[in-house]
């Protein structure tokens, strides 16, 4: 089993901590001049997401997680499963509806995303942070109006909904930031 | 004040349960093995120096201390140490408030001690406390702490390193002085009922600047308490550090009363910088050097 040593935090690391791998966010090393150090640590549970303070006693040590992130292509959702294969070893994981989470509004075939795979198994999908993607049902657009600030609910045909200005179309291409789930601008025709 | 330089390597290192010293091997043959430590502070040998009679000293070097790395901390940095035969340990927080004046950083310090510290933050009174008033304490801040068992003086540092520090020498300069005696490293012990080591740490905007003392003078001592911080070391699963004879054999004369002071100069020169990182003030950190 792989341990690290507190003295080898440094951000970005994987570490299983309550039984689920976790990274490393922020290491800060304190030292009361003549005292014990410490190690001062914020992790991110890969499978929750959700973020921890926690302080370790220099020189402890602690449990490695086997966590990678590799890029994979989306290949279809069966009903309960998301496939997905690496494209160069045509190996293929299915990720389940916890691992997926709100990456599956943003999932289409054949796009590339990143899957954390821990001990081989996917605990989380991070989409691209641009995809283009077409637009399946919003209200007619309004010519003439190009820069309003209101805009109007569009959804894609990944079916999330994304707002966009009122004059953009059912059936257009649109490119949108996966990160704060925010309309781009119009696809450029490729 | 005279300026001294002293080695930086030595057989002896330093016996401080909480500083790991850098080794190196100087080796004369494959088979005869010696390991040198470099210095973590200039301490033995400065105070070789006034056991033998020197006047006032004081030396800029650089120092070395193994796992200390950070946003405050190089595995190496430079350290200003001086001593003052004749002053005692709040006379020379005086000089060192001078110093600060000097450099512009302020025209005031200010002074609490150890007790008074944790009674203010945290309405902990030192003299009548348990173990487990200090974990309930830190439990109730929301500090979620791994790997310490039920030593008293790391349940303090930890308090203290969280909840403490970053609120010390805001305003102007603090002073924290009178230690625990189970804190003293080698400075002088008070026996009260509540025994007290004279030492103090300077605080500037939530970071520690200085550690000083009012030196240990009787001679004898020293052995003993180089003994007792090995004792510590080991049952930390520490390996012992050797203090070798031509060291104990001078520090058995004795000093005169003194105090001294270290200060990281690294940390002087980031304040004086308004810079956030150790590595800010320094040419090539330890990851570049």
């Amino acid at each position: 089993m792989a341990t690290y040593s507190t003295n080898e935090f440094k951000s970005g690391m994987k570490i299983m901590q309550d039984g689920d791998p976790c990274s490393i966010v922020e290491n800060e090393l304190v030292k009361p001049g003549k005292g014990q150090a410490f190690s001062r640590v914020k992790i991110r549970n890969l499978k929750t997401g959700r973020v921890v303070e926690r302080t370790f006693k220099s020189g402890e040590s602690v449990e490695a997680a086997d966590v990678m992130d590799t890029d994979m292509q989306y290949l279809y959702a069966d009903g309960e499963f998301w496939n997905f294969m690496d494209s160069e070893t045509f190996e293929q994981v299915a990720a389940d509806s916890k691992a997926v989470g709100d990456a599956a509004k943003w999932l289409k075939e054949q796009d590339t995303c990143t899957i954390t795979l821990w001990d081989g198994v996917p605990i989380s999908v991070t989409p691209q942070n641009f995809v283009v993607l077409q637009i399946t049902e919003t209200d007619p657009g309004v010519r003439g109006d190009t820069a309003s600030g209101g805009g109007k609910p569009a959804t894609l045909e990944t079916g999330a909904v994304v707002r966009v200005p009122l004059f953009i179309e059912i059936g257009e291409i649109i490119k949108v930031d996966t990160r704060s789930g925010e309309y781009v601008g119009r696809a450029k025709d490729e | 004040m005279l300026e001294v330089e002293t080695p930086v390597f030595s057989k002896s290192g330093n016996t401080d349960p909480f500083i790991q010293s850098l080794t190196a091997n100087f080796s004369i043959s494959a088979d005869r093995e010696e390991i040198y430590y470099a210095q973590t502070s200039p301490e033995f040998a400065m105070k070789r120096l006034l056991a033998n009679g020197s006047d006032s000293i004081y030396q800029i070097c650089k120092v070395f201390r193994v796992g200390e790395m950070g946003r405050r901390h190089n595995p190496e940095f430079s350290m200003l140490e001086w001593y003052r035969i004749g002053l005692s340990y709040h006379e020379l927080m005086n000089e060192i408030s001078e110093l600060l004046k000097v450099l512009g950083v302020s025209d005031h310090s200010q002074r609490m001690s150890y007790k008074d510290l944790f009674y203010q933050y945290l309405k902990i009174d030192l003299c009548n406390v348990s173990v487990d008033h200090l974990k309930n304490c830190a439990a109730k801040s929301k500090i979620d702490v791994i790997g310490l068992d039920d030593n008293f003086d790391d349940w303090l540092n930890l308090l203290l390193s969280h909840l403490i520090e970053p609120q010390l020498g805001i305003e102007a300069p603090l002073f924290v002085y009178d230690y625990p005696a189970s804190q003293a490293a080698l400075a002088n012990i008070r026996e009260e009922a509540y025994p007290i080591a004279e030492r103090f740490e300077l605080y500037l905007n939530g970071i520690e600047l200085a550690n000083g003392y009012q030196e240990l003078t009787t001679g004898e001592f020293y052995k003993k308490r180089f003994y007792l911080e090995n004792e510590k070391r080991l049952s930390r699963n520490m390996n012992k550090i050797s203090v070798q004879n031509n060291v104990l054999e001078d520090l058995q004369k004795g000093l005169p009363f003194c105090s001294g002071v270290a200060l990281g100069l690294d940390r002087l020169l980031m304040h004086l910088c308004n810079a956030s990182e150790i590595k800010d003030v320094l040419t090539f950190d330890f990851l570049n050097s």
